[in-house]
């Protein structure tokens, strides 16, 4: 072959910036050698595609997915970011992966050579990696079937569109968008369908939702015979229904009275991508982080080992700082913590609690202070951690100390901000249960819950918002969104805020 | 193990479908931005992209969230440079801003505006939407003034220059074959036969007897050859080229206004939309378009697009004035053979009192004979709209006008009171067409 010819002697994988296929298969190789021999990763097979930037800008709109349904809100994100990458304010991301099975990887054609080493160490290894061995992932999401699950969703809306119209279905996917964090399980453990069986209880499920409905109807007339009491009636609806029920769309879904079965089978798409996207929402810092740590060693690796160049190393280290810059509360470009650069100091921080331990990490990391394990130690950690127990478990003084860490509380009630902690050793502890709380998504969207629907009596849904350090929900938004709720209900709904007893 | 795919020809625009839907679904909130940049842009301008800014009321994706004050909440920063525990920092005041890293969830009162940008495309969809024009309009603004040659196919006549020299060898390659005509080589062949034969110092009675035939044949063979040219007259194509009337690559545009103080902002924002069509449609048609602005109150003079929209003056208000500089500025730089001149007068019909008759006088006997259109349009009130019923009675200067209007089919008086009234005058001016060219 002629691109053999080109092939640098002296053992580098590639000695220029352009990129072509043979250089990429080559590099992906000797990539792959180090992840699967030296950090023994365990990950999904590859698929790695090429993209243009308006591919990568169209993947950026439709929250990253290669096969989305059409919705108007897809477009507002795609006009948005076109005018920013076209005015040059924001470039584009290096790279997009799907937790799919094949692990799918879009690499942007502008990439240099460098940078496409940089960008498949992260993705395709980092990412594939975490995917496919967190307990997150592998309880709640399904890779193998989530491209075909895409498919069956764009073709099912499609088609309503054809059958109801454009406008109906887009009110509904508006309704269920806005309802979206609140369409997914936190605490009960959905079963996992295989595709044929989802298939198969979505075919019973309507069935059995049109039932539902005569049902109701059914049982007006017969409401006068039961004149029992007020809470036994409640009891019962609450064990019939499983209130409290914190999961929005599915109460929807099952139990509103005005839904058509394809506006419930709309609502259930939306839960179950929401569904999917709740673990990487969960693992922002790990994720990241677990990524940016394999990236960086399997590339460090590679350069010791002589295969890349010293430019092409430079190259890489020049993006991976951009991506790991922590700006200082008070510049103009902080905005809050920085996931990438969190996750990793973390990581390369456990690294070195394993091979050289100070006093410090003997005292608070007993278990693997020297224990020289460190792929395993964190190989334990990618596997079994979210952000929040993460943080919690391996937050370590140095490392709040190298970002200068301090906690601020803010009683809106009072003219001052209190300093409630800083890097010391009196506030470490403080800090890390700061920051853990501040990673903690329970704790960051606000707990709303359907407290009771009386279906035979007034059929007013009520929900419970239960607010956390009083912090009330945003009344704009909080207006706006119970219109939503009301035209999925079709009757009224109320929402009560109450404060969490402490 | 692993797939390399190229996705790069694969179609992209996967999103012009999501990017119609929202278009469709912001389609109030653009028309007001299409109104603001038709206000703001120069009118040689109108016709570009446009960034819009749609207020984020009209597209926001609201969920239930938390609020970005009340309540107790705790935040870790980074770069501690020397705060201490049990430090208290006084709050910046409400509202004003340069709080260093706050902008956590400043989503909630919806007031960064969602910004994004339309094309050149999108943009004029929207103003033409606006105007509801049809697109013949656009086709019909025609005046001839000069022609030009366009080929039309081949004649068998015409200059040596235009000779089609492939069109004439194929005929020619024709008729050699249909009427075979010897080759070339034939000939020779024979040629170099008799010559073989002629050396030969005792032929036998066989060979001569070969020779004689071999002659014969060779003279039948360079007859043919005359009778049968190479390339005979009858093969010659010429191009052809008809002189086509086309349309005069230049025009200009002369923009009068009244610019004294009854002119208020109302009327002069409907002015220059009517200025603004007028120039798309003649740069849709000509190849050069300009513009001239004249500008009048007692008095009149040529100025720049600002100057003329914007720049205020007081005084009072003679329109002949106006019309006199118009004939200046076209005998000084626009001589009639080589520009289509239009005219777009727009006004609130006040004249000084018995300047109208010299106006009539001005165009009847100059303006009208040199311009393709003139255009008078007469902005009232939209109370006084609703009053004026008749054509006929108005201003003396619209009154005036109107014996102009009866005399030159190419002038075209409007009362317009509203954006949506400007379409109409665009429908006179170019549905008078036929019985324009019926006059000349």
């Amino acid at each position: 072959m002629v691109k053999r010819a080109t092939k640098p002697e002296s053992g580098l994988l590639f000695d220029q910036a352009d990129w072509d296929f043979d250089t990429l298969w080559r590099t992906f190789d000797a990539i792959e050698q180090v992840a699967r021999e030296d950090l023994e990763l365990d990950f999904y097979p590859n698929q790695i595609e090429i993209i243009s930037s308006e591919q990568m800008l169209d993947a950026y709109s439709s929250i990253g997915m290669p096969l989305m349904y059409h919705h108007w809100s897809f477009g507002k994100h795609f006009l948005g970011h076109e005018r920013l990458y076209r005015k040059g304010a924001r470039g584009l991301a290096y790279e997009i992966v799907i937790n799919s099975n094949p692990c799918i990887s879009y690499c942007l054609e502008e990439n240099t050579m460098p940078l496409q080493a940089l960008v498949m160490a992260h993705a395709a290894f980092g990412h594939n990696h975490f995917f496919k061995s967190n307990h997150l992932f592998e309880q709640w999401t399904d890779a193998d079937g989530i491209l075909d699950y895409l498919e069956y969703a764009r073709r099912f809306i499609a088609s309503c569109e054809e059958k109801h119209g454009l406008e109906d279905v887009e009110a509904t996917l508006d309704a269920a968008h806005s309802l979206m964090p609140h369409g997914v399980f936190r605490h009960r453990r959905p079963r996992q369908l295989s595709l044929r069986e989802a298939e198969e209880q979505r075919q019973a499920r309507i069935a059995a939702a049109e039932q539902n409905v005569y049902y109701l109807w059914n049982t007006i007339p017969d409401a006068d015979e039961g004149q029992q009491s007020q809470d036994s009636g409640l009891l019962d609806r609450k064990r019939d229904m499983q209130l409290p029920e914190e999961n929005l769309l599915y109460f929807l879904e099952h139990y509103s009275p005005v839904l058509t079965s394809w506006q419930r089978e709309i609502l259930r798409i939306v839960r179950n991508i929401g569904q999917y996207f709740y673990p990487q929402k969960q693992t922002k810092v790990m994720n990241e982080g677990c990524a940016c740590f394999i990236h960086y060693y399997i590339l460090n690796k590679l350069h010791e080992q002589g295969r890349l160049s010293d430019g092409a190393m430079l190259e890489i280290l020049h993006s991976h700082t951009n991506v790991l810059t922590q700006p200082d509360f008070d510049d103009p470009r902080f905005s809050g913590i920085n996931p990438y650069a969190l996750g990793f100091a973390m990581m390369e921080d456990i690294k070195r609690v394993c091979l050289n331990p100070t006093e410090e990490d003997r005292e608070w990391f007993p278990d693997i202070a020297g224990s020289g394990d460190w792929r395993n130690v964190l190989k334990h950690a990618w596997a079994n951690y979210r952000d929040e127990s993460f943080i919690q478990q391996f937050l370590s003084p140095a490392v709040m100390r190298r970002f200068r860490m301090f906690a601020i509380s803010d009683e809106s009630s009072s003219r001052y901000c209190t300093v409630t902690g800083i890097h010391n050793s009196h506030g470490y502890r403080h800090l890390r249960d700061a920051l853990a709380l501040d990673h903690d998504l329970s704790a960051l969207e606000p707990d709303i819950q359907v407290a009771d629907a009386d279906l035979l009596g007034d059929r007013c849904l009520h929900l419970k918002a239960v607010r956390r350090n009083s912090v009330p929900l945003d009344a704009d938004s909080k207006l706006a969104t119970l219109k939503h709720v009301e035209r999925l209900w079709g009757y009224k709904v109320e929402i009560t805020e109450v404060d969490a007893h402490r | 193990m692993a797939h390399f795919i190229d996705r790069r020809l694969n179609p992209k625009d996967k999103s012009l479908s999501n990017r119609r839907r929202f278009l469709k679904r912001v389609r109030s909130q653009i028309k007001k931005a299409v109104e603001d940049a038709v206000r703001e842009r120069g009118i040689a301008d109108v016709d570009r992209a446009k960034d819009v800014t749609v207020p984020t009321k009209g597209v926001a994706e609201p969920s239930f969230r938390k609020s970005a004050d009340g309540g107790l909440r705790e935040r870790v920063f980074t770069g501690n440079k020397s705060f201490q525990a049990g430090d208290r920092i006084e709050k910046p005041p409400r509202g004003g801003g340069g709080g260093g890293g706050r902008q956590g969830s400043a989503d909630g009162d919806g007031e960064d505006d969602f910004l994004f940008a339309l094309s050149r495309e999108e943009f004029l969809d929207f103003f033409f939407d606006d105007l509801e024009l049809p697109d013949l309009i656009k086709q019909s603004l025609k005046e001839i003034t000069r022609t030009h040659p366009h080929r039309a196919g081949y004649s068998t006549s015409g200059a040596p220059a235009n000779i089609n020299i492939t069109r004439t060898m194929r005929n020619a390659l024709g008729r050699r074959i249909g009427l075979k005509r010897p080759k070339d080589k034939e000939a020779e062949d024979l040629l170099k036969q008799i010559l073989k034969l002629e050396k030969a110092a005792s032929p036998t009675s066989e060979q001569r007897e070969e020779l004689a035939a071999l002659r014969a044949r060779y003279e039948e063979v360079v007859r043919r050859r005359k009778v049968v040219a190479y390339i005979d007259p009858l093969d010659v194509r010429y191009n052809y080229f008809e002189q086509q009337p086309e349309p005069n690559a230049n025009a200009v545009m002369f923009c009068l206004m009244d610019v004294s103080a009854s002119m208020g902002e109302r009327e002069k924002d409907l002015a220059k939309r009517f200025f603004m069509l007028l120039h798309l449609f003649l740069s849709r048609r000509y190849e050069k378009t300009e513009i001239v602005f004249i500008r009048h109150t007692h008095d009149a003079s040529e100025v720049d697009e600002d100057t003329f929209f914007y720049s205020p003056q007081t005084g009072g208000t003679v329109v002949s004035t106006a019309l006199v500089v118009m004939k200046e500025v076209i005998e000084a730089r626009y001589p009639p053979s080589e520009w289509n001149i239009y005219a777009a007068q727009a006004s609130d019909g006040e004249n000084f009192s018995g300047d109208s008759q010299k106006c009539v006088s001005l165009l009847s006997e100059d303006l009208m004979r040199v311009c393709q259109y003139f255009a008078y349009v007469e902005i009232v009130g939209e109370d006084e709209a609703q009053l004026i019923n008749s054509e006929a009675t108005g201003m003396e200067l619209w009154e005036s006008y109107g014996r102009v209007a009866e005399i030159w089919p190419n002038f075209a008086r409007k009362r317009v009171s509203a954006i949506a009234d400007i379409y109409p005058v665009f429908r006179e001016l170019f549905a008078r067409e036929p019985a324009g060219k019926n006059h000349g």
